[in-house]
């Protein structure tokens, strides 16, 4: 199942549904990292909510495309990590060190708004 | 004794059917004459009973009036659970007795025990009326002795679970209040904690300051460790790692308190000084937290 990537104003946003595989996640940080200069966007917010477990893989993409998009010239925000599954990539070592996150999909937004309002 | 011995193989598994139909029925007879003894004598066996029950000490939480309502109501129970062979009004009964009584401190044994003597005393009954026919005693023995077995048997697993009930009660109320997460300000958490953390109480922390952020939408949260001398190095990183997970859901941890032996401790276990945030005391902890949501506190006039 492909994940859409939506245009909201200077950001995209990529809502992650129930089960990926890994074709997915690879196809969804293609997606991604093309998009972001297409589009001339400042940032990117992921959102993870629907995941109830997530994998190795899964984080470890997750980063990739963080720091691949740093490397385009934008920022990524992950939003919506579950507290169980935080707690899980924690104890993984898996901690997205360097990536900014958020509570969910307002706080994400929130959070890029005050950041670029003095931009714009 | 040879009768008795009869009786067993007679009821074993390769007995007639229509002979273990009348066996029962001829119990269910006897059970009858039974209770109607025992409801006859009931005012006398009571009174005897309650006096070995003081005799032998027992129930010493409870005053004589008390001991003599609730033997009434036990002694009604039993009768009427060996009429009725019904173990469930008396399982009740037995459950709701154990509730008064169980924040009294009655033990087990004083339940199990006053139990038995009612069975002794009714059996003792049993012994002085047919005393002249003695194979009818056997007979009137053999229907009461697994009816009354059955009878203390439920009464004390009904003590028995009520206490354990009891128990875990008091073991989730513990829990729950050796872990408050507090809310301050909107967005702003506390999480004093106080006592020594096990590895158990860590994760159980965890998942519920994880928990509390997500409901009360924290962005900052002051774990304050003030009352904690020490910790291991499994609990020390167990609190590193609640710190990691609470930054994946984007809150800010301030960790405030930290004793000279705790420091020492995440020195020991490495600790990524970037990653954690820490402030001497709680004060300093909070005054951080609301400089970090945007707060400024001033002071209008002098206190009166």
């Amino acid at each position: 199942m492909e994940v859409p990537i939506l245009k909201q104003g200077a950001f995209l946003i990529a809502t992650f549904q129930a089960a990926l595989s890994d074709a997915d996640l690879n196809q969804l940080r293609l997606g991604l990292v093309q998009q972001v200069v297409k589009y001339r966007s400042q940032a990117v917010i992921v959102d993870v909510t629907a995941m109830d477990v997530m994998d190795s893989f899964a984080s470890r993409t997750l980063r990739e495309i963080a720091h691949m998009i740093r490397l385009r010239g934008a920022e990524t925000v992950i939003v919506g990590i579950q507290p169980e599954v935080a707690f899980a990539m924690v104890q993984l070592g898996l901690t997205l060190e360097g990536v900014a996150t958020a509570l969910d999909l307002e706080e994400g937004l929130a959070y890029l708004l005050q950041k670029f309002k003095n931009i714009d | 004794m040879s009768k008795r011995e009869i009786t067993l193989k007679d009821s074993g598994p390769r007995s007639n059917p229509s002979v273990d139909l009348a066996r029962s029925e001829e119990s269910t007879e006897l059970l009858r004459e039974l209770v109607a003894h025992l409801r006859q004598n009931r005012t006398q066996l009571r009174e005897e009973w309650v006096v070995r029950i003081s005799e032998t000490r027992l129930l010493t939480a409870m005053t004589k009036e008390e001991i003599f309502a609730e033997a009434t109501s036990v002694y009604d129970s039993y009768v009427e659970a060996l009429e009725t062979e019904a173990f469930e009004a008396l399982q009740a009964y037995a459950r709701n007795l154990s509730e008064r009584i169980i924040p009294r401190g009655v033990e087990t044994h004083e339940v199990v025990g006053i139990v038995l003597l009612l069975r002794d005393v009714l059996a003792r009954s049993l012994f002085a009326k047919y005393q002249t026919d003695f194979k009818k005693l056997n007979r009137i023995l053999d229907a009461y002795e697994p009816a009354a077995n059955r009878i203390a048997n439920t009464v004390a697993v009904g003590f028995v679970q009520e206490r354990e009930r009891v128990i875990r009660q008091q073991q989730e109320a513990i829990r729950e209040l050796s872990t408050p997460v507090l809310q301050v300000r909107e967005r702003l958490l506390i999480l004093p904690i106080i006592g020594v953390i096990d590895p158990q109480r860590a994760r159980q922390l965890t998942e519920q300051l994880l928990r509390g952020i997500r409901t009360n939408r924290a962005k900052v949260v002051v774990i304050d460790i003030t009352g904690v001398a020490a910790m291991d190095l499994t609990v020390a990183n167990n609190l590193v790692q609640t710190v990691e997970a609470s930054r994946l859901l984007g809150a800010t941890v301030i960790v405030t308190g930290l004793s000279p032996e705790i420091a020492q401790t995440l020195v020991t276990i490495g600790v990524d000084l970037g990653k954690m945030n820490t402030v001497g005391d709680l004060q300093g902890g909070i005054e951080q937290a609301e400089r970090l949501l945007g707060y400024k506190v001033e002071k209008l006039a002098e206190p009166r």
